[in-house]
């Protein structure tokens, strides 16, 4: 596409010339901006997800973003609706479900099956609607070719709403994922949070799998996450970490792909794992030295 | 697959070989669900799943047989979910991180597969995806009978002791089961399970396979042997289910028609019946 036009750009190591050369196409400033805002509000809802230990569901969510598009293509009508439409649903079924009082193991099982049940139905509109133009490959593991600047407007837009949600029912709903049944207790909406935070999950991951696939906003939501919280126990530090550790691998990545012909959904989540690989090892180093340190504990956040 | 229609879709040979391989792969994922369903497991068989897609692509890219990188990929990685998790139990956000950088591996591989070999069919991506039952030949039916009809035996052998270990572990491990290796066994089992189901209804679509029919079976029955036995029937039956459809109905692929039946399968046990007793207790354990 769009690199074909730019001779194969290479790396000179020249760092201010290659930075340089890059933004001059607006579409990879473009990419950098949508990757900033997408890594941010993924990573501040992943630091949740991880708290909550709601990986799965996250995954679930991000997963129909696929039938969300596909259907929407389908029906002739923005692919934005779809991923919009379906990611919230999604959200909602998953909610409605956790509710009902089935075991932890029933649970998982519903949420797979409307996972797998969601993922057939997209295969089926991409097979009935055969000029679908990118294929299944696109909309699972994302391009940054061609975001445009309305893209990115309306990513800031819903980003700054999630964000601003979420900062007004943070406290709580820290206190509510870290000991429900004390949050309870103290009269905590413990099961409207749990609603609407997952809504929110929907709403961000149906924002951010338009630009990256559906793959990578998962990748970001829980590895970034997943790192800090295992490097620090203090809940504002590693939420701060989370989205600077995000943040680097979605520029890192950007810049990676950008100068190779490998795809960025690889890069994105390369960095990230490696992050958490040597964020996993330093802990067990401080384990093996006798310095293991507590995970999130409910002293400070009550303190 | 446009000459879907010509006469009885049974007479064709490529149906009676879905039909073969479908029957046997349904029976070993139903079994092997009902006990990833029991112990919990369920996000562990997605994250195989997933990795069954990077295997395959990592064997196609590097120009082997898209079987061999299946089997390797999805039992070693098995395997290493068990030993991250504490008695072989690994934890939800540990699965998460690992699988979400396999399947950026598997776009690598995806990618390095279809610009390096000039003769790469572009759409190998796609039906590892999404599955392909119905361009399986003879040869590959028979051997994908045979590795799940041994899967679903190695799981009848150790369905006592692995039945016990899961309702109530403290006790197993008192009582002398092995209970580590029991869990290892079965993380094995599931890995070759997924390898071989990805050919049938493909690497996304999996987890249907093994999550709804025994969903369902544990929604009817209480008694875990029942359940196991009723799950492997379920997904029997809804695989010639989405078969017979897809073959009726030729525009349908067959993946989607197998996940539809075993959906609404399990969305009708919602409305047949609700036990008192949802979780099954350990007394169960002696059933």
């Amino acid at each position: 596409m769009l690199l074909a036009d730019t001779a194969a750009p290479a790396w000179s190591w020249n760092l201010i010339g290659d930075f340089q050369q890059m933004w001059s196409f607006p579409f990879m400033v473009n990419a950098f901006r949508a990757g900033a805002i997408v890594a941010v509000v993924s990573a501040v809802v992943g630091w949740f997800v991880v708290l909550r230990r709601q990986t799965f569901a996250a995954h679930t969510v991000s997963a129909v973003a696929f039938p969300g598009a596909a259907g929407a293509v389908l029906l002739g009508v923005s692919a934005v609706y779809g991923y919009f439409a379906l990611c919230v649903a999604a959200a909602l079924v998953i909610a409605a479900l956790r509710g009902s009082g089935s075991g932890d193991h029933e649970e998982a099982a519903l949420t797979g099956t409307v996972q797998a049940f969601l993922l057939a139905s997209g295969f089926l509109f991409t097979a009935l609607y055969k000029g679908l133009l990118e294929g299944p490959q696109t909309i699972l593991f994302g391009t940054f070719l061609g975001i445009t600047s309305t893209q990115v407007t309306v990513l800031t837009g819903v980003g700054i709403g999630v964000l601003a949600v979420l900062a007004l029912m943070g406290r709580p709903l820290l206190f509510a994922s870290v000991d429900p049944q004390v949050a309870a207790g103290r009269g905590v909406p413990v099961r409207a949070l749990s609603v609407l935070f997952l809504v929110l999950l929907g709403a961000a991951t149906a924002e951010a799998s338009q630009i990256t696939g559906t793959l990578l906003v998962f990748a970001l939501m829980v590895i970034p996450a997943a790192t800090a919280q295992t490097l620090t126990a203090r809940p504002a530090l590693s939420l701060a970490l989370a989205v600077l550790l995000a943040l680097a691998a979605t520029w890192l990545g950007l810049t990676a792909a950008y100068y190779s012909p490998y795809p960025l959904g690889f890069f994105v989540t390369s960095f990230a794992f490696a992050g958490y690989v040597i964020a996993r090892g330093a802990h067990a180093l401080y384990a093996i030295r006798g310095r293991i340190r507590p995970s999130l504990s409910v002293k400070e956040i009550t303190a | 697959m446009t000459a879907l229609l010509a006469a009885s879709p049974l007479a064709q040979p490529f149906f009676q070989h879905a039909l073969l391989a479908g029957s046997a792969i349904a029976a070993a994922c139903g079994l092997v669900g009902c006990f990833l369903v029991l112990r919990a497991q369920v996000f562990t068989g997605d994250a195989l799943s997933h990795v069954a897609f990077t295997g395959a692509m990592a064997a196609l890219a590097f120009g082997y047989d898209l079987r061999l990188g299946l089997f390797a990929a999805t039992v070693a990685i098995a395997l290493l979910f068990g030993t991250l998790g504490r008695r072989a139990r690994p934890d939800d956000v540990v699965i998460g991180s690992i699988f979400s950088w396999i399947l950026g591996l598997g776009a690598f591989f995806v990618t390095l597969y279809t610009t390096s070999r000039s003769t790469a069919n572009g759409t190998a991506g796609v039906s590892v995806l999404f599955g392909s039952i119905f361009g399986i030949s003879a040869g590959q039916a028979t051997a994908a009978a045979l590795v799940a009809l041994g899967v679903c035996l190695l799981v009848l052998l150790i369905a006592r002791p692995l039945l016990f270990a899961t309702l109530d572990e403290a006790v197993a491990a008192a009582r002398g089961v092995p209970v580590r290796l029991l869990g290892y066994s079965f993380l094995a089992l599931a890995g070759v399970s997924a390898a071989e189901a990805t050919q049938a209804v493909g690497s996304l679509l999996l987890l249907g396979l093994l999550a709804a029919p025994a969903g369902a079976a544990i929604r009817l029955t209480d008694r875990p042997y029942r359940a196991l036995a009723l799950s492997a029937a379920l997904a029997v039956l809804e695989m010639w289910a989405g078969l017979l459809a897809s073959s009726a109905l030729p525009k349908m692929p067959p993946s989607f028609a197998i996940m539809a039946a075993a959906t609404t399968v399990y969305a009708a046990t919602f409305l047949i019946r609700r036990p008192a007793a949802r979780t099954p207790t350990p007394a169960l354990a002696g059933a």
